[in-house]
């Protein structure tokens, strides 16, 4: 076996705690995240089994699912939620586990606050009970999503018993268009290698593309790892990462630092090491992207069309394809500039972070959205929403006819009460276009802050790079 | 956790890729604080229609499919969204076997965590299986863990793979949980070195 280790060895090595005679190791986790939709069960099961919560310094806790992104200070309207909501604090206040309350100015989406609050490193790993954990790994961490059961098992053990999974490498070399954004990006990826292509596998994302994403398109591009299948994506450290480290809550300071950074240091994958699966991208080829279907997978570049149903591959193919164009309401062959819209989102733990609003302020500076569209802007969490007020952000997107919301998950899930209505067509910056998503036959077209933006304006897609002033 | 031995009933297929988590169950399902009932919304939008009313063409909808043992599905069944009311959901209807070319991972390890057994066969084989399915003469069928074998109900068997770890925790009904705390020195053995080698992550 080679000796030439991938970024992804030395965190999973590093963290090995006892291999099973069955295959699967017993994994040490460094952080986990948690929220109230899917921590309940574990807190509940500690509480009838009388077992002890394992570490609460390696732990944060914070509301984001079912909040609501207006009048957060009147409360949670719906019961159900509200329950769920205060079985959280409950739980926190019992097992005495770090919480940033919903009023709290760094309050916000689970997968945006870490990061803000230096809870995500370089090297550690990482868990949360949601898919999209995939994010942090922008930090050179190893951090997936977990079910319930495994949400328990890190409270208790503060392990996880895991079978290794095996490493593909992603290379996208060369610029991106101006214009074009982390989010065209991997949804060009998932376009290429579907939404199956990473099932069983890490994926490290390389080359000089992804050097020069800012930490925000990094994270939007981990992020939707899970998207193509793989529960975990990976970029080394580098001093985009550092920078973006270096003093927040959580991180090391002093000697500290120093110890961490030499370590941090020698993570990068050695040269020569070999990957189990490898695809290479040209980022000058990337145009701002589209999904036209009901998967990921089902997108195409702006000025492309709906795909026909006649030409696929093989019968499922075509069944799924024309499942799709029924749910959606479209047709084989229209062009995507021609697809009107009736709302834009612009959020999420895909696309909530200060750059994704700096991208939809610009595109809306000085112009109004489209007579018959609603549009709303969600920042990922309080200290976004802050840094964009700093910059007058929400008052160029007021101006242009956007709403200003307060920050949480808001309609990526629509668990809270933002929620499309049956036919609604939605440009939307979050990470699914499933069925239903965003509301019962609803239609969602993934899609980047800039592009949802562009889509508001004209109240069709438009290749954003045409409004250029 | 409940075990997995054998289970017989009528195996529903639902030929369809890509059958990601939000179908399996949607968000309405998941702000409650309670397992119970989830069965009621396995496929919530394929079962019932916008005013909630049963589609009747649907095959769990039909004989005799609403007592399903076993699902049939497409490739990349589970993926998308980490809940685990999918399974949940799934267990609580009844179907405690899925049957498909591939599976999601995180589904995938939440299934076996709730005593749900994930089968990944060709899709070949999964083809000829949703066609016996799919006729209500010929779909009930017989999972037996032990043997590895899928009866139909002409007499003729298939045989699955299925990794050791996975077979033997559903057999025995395992809580990882308890195992892992029989290693609990480990645990602390490892943390005491990381607390030298990596002495930031920890703030306590």
């Amino acid at each position: 076996m080679s000796t030439q280790k991938t970024l992804f060895d030395k965190i999973w090595e590093n963290h090995v705690v006892a291999e099973n005679d069955d295959g699967t190791s017993l994994l040490y986790i460094d952080m986990h995240l948690t929220h109230e939709v899917t921590s309940w069960p574990g807190f509940e099961s500690m509480r009838n089994s009388g077992r002890r919560l394992r570490r609460n310094d390696a732990l944060l806790a914070v509301p984001d699912h079912v909040i609501p992104t207006i009048d957060q200070a009147g409360g949670i309207k719906d019961e159900s939620s509200r329950v769920q909501f205060e079985t959280l604090l409950k739980n926190c206040a019992e097992f005495d586990v770090p919480l940033i309350p919903l009023l709290d100015k760094r309050q916000g989406i689970v997968h945006i606050i870490g990061p803000e609050q230096g809870a995500t490193q370089p090297g550690i790993t990482m868990v949360c009970g949601d898919s999209h954990t995939a994010t942090h790994g922008a930090f050179g961490c190893l951090a997936f999503g977990i079910g319930s059961s495994e949400v328990e098992h890190v409270l208790s053990t503060q392990t996880l018993v895991q079978k290794r999974p095996k490493n593909m490498r992603i290379a996208i070399d060369g610029e991106l268009p101006l214009g074009v954004t982390g989010k065209d990006m991997i949804l060009a990826i998932i376009g290429t290698i579907g939404t199956a292509g990473g099932t069983g596998h890490v994926i490290e994302y390389v080359g000089s593309a992804i050097r020069a994403l800012s930490m925000e398109g990094r994270m939007t591009v981990c992020n939707m790892t899970i998207e193509g299948g793989a529960r975990a994506g990976l970029i080394a450290p580098d001093e985009t990462t550092l920078a973006y480290v270096k003093g927040r809550p959580l991180a090391p300071s002093d000697e500290l630092w120093d110890a961490a950074v030499k370590y941090w240091r020698t993570l990068p994958s050695d040269p020569g090491a070999t990957y189990d699966k490898e695809i290479s991208l040209d980022a000058n080829m990337i145009a701002p992207q589209v999904t036209w279907g009901t998967s990921p997978e089902d997108v195409v570049p702006i000025d492309g069309r709906v795909p026909d149903p006649a030409v696929a591959k093989d019968e499922k193919q075509r069944d799924a394809i024309q499942q799709a164009l029924d749910y959606m309401g479209l047709t084989a062959n229209q062009p995507i500039e021609d697809i009107k819209i009736d709302r834009a989102f612009i959020g999420s733990c895909t696309n909530g972070r200060i750059e994704d609003m700096r991208a939809a302020a610009e595109v809306a500076k000085g112009r109004k959205i489209a007579a018959g569209v609603s549009a709303m802007v969600v920042p990922g969490s309080g200290l976004v929403k802050a840094q964009a007020e700093a910059e007058g952000l929400d008052k160029i997107l007021l101006e242009a006819g956007f709403e200003w919301r307060e920050p949480g998950c808001s309609m990526c899930i629509a668990m809270n009460g933002d929620i499309l209505k049956a036919g609604e067509r939605c440009a939307s910056t979050s990470n699914r276009n499933f069925k239903g998503r965003q509301g019962r036959d609803s239609r969602t077209h993934l899609v980047s802050p800039a592009m949802a933006a562009a889509a508001a304006i004209e109240g069709h897609f438009v290749d954003v790079r045409s409004l250029a002033s | 956790m409940k075990t997995f031995t054998t289970l017989s009933g009528p195996a529903a297929p639902l030929p369809m890729i890509n059958v990601d988590t939000d179908q399996i169950i949607p968000k309405q399902y998941l702000s409650a604080i309670s397992r119970a009932g989830l069965g009621k919304g396995l496929l919530h939008d394929f079962r019932y229609d916008s005013a909630d009313k049963e589609k009747p063409d649907f095959i769990l909808n039909r004989e005799p499919y609403r007592d399903a043992k076993i699902l049939l599905a497409g490739d990349n069944f589970g993926c998308g969204s980490s809940r685990e009311h999918a399974p949940w959901s799934l267990d609580d209807f009844g179907i405690r076997c899925v049957i498909a070319p591939g599976f999601a991972d995180i589904f995938f390890n939440n299934c076996v965590k709730n005593g749900v057994l994930l089968i990944v066969m060709e899709e070949a084989k999964v083809n000829e299986l949703m066609a016996l399915a799919d006729n209500p003469q010929s779909c009930e069928m017989t999972v037996d863990l032990e043997a590895q074998s899928i009866t139909v109900a002409a007499g003729s068997s298939v045989s699955f793979e299925i990794e050791s770890f996975r077979k033997h925790r559903l057999m025995n009904g395992l809580d990882d949980i308890e195992i892992t705390l029989q290693k609990d020195a480990e645990i602390s053995a490892f943390e005491a070195k990381q607390k030298t080698t990596m002495p930031w992550l920890y703030r306590g």
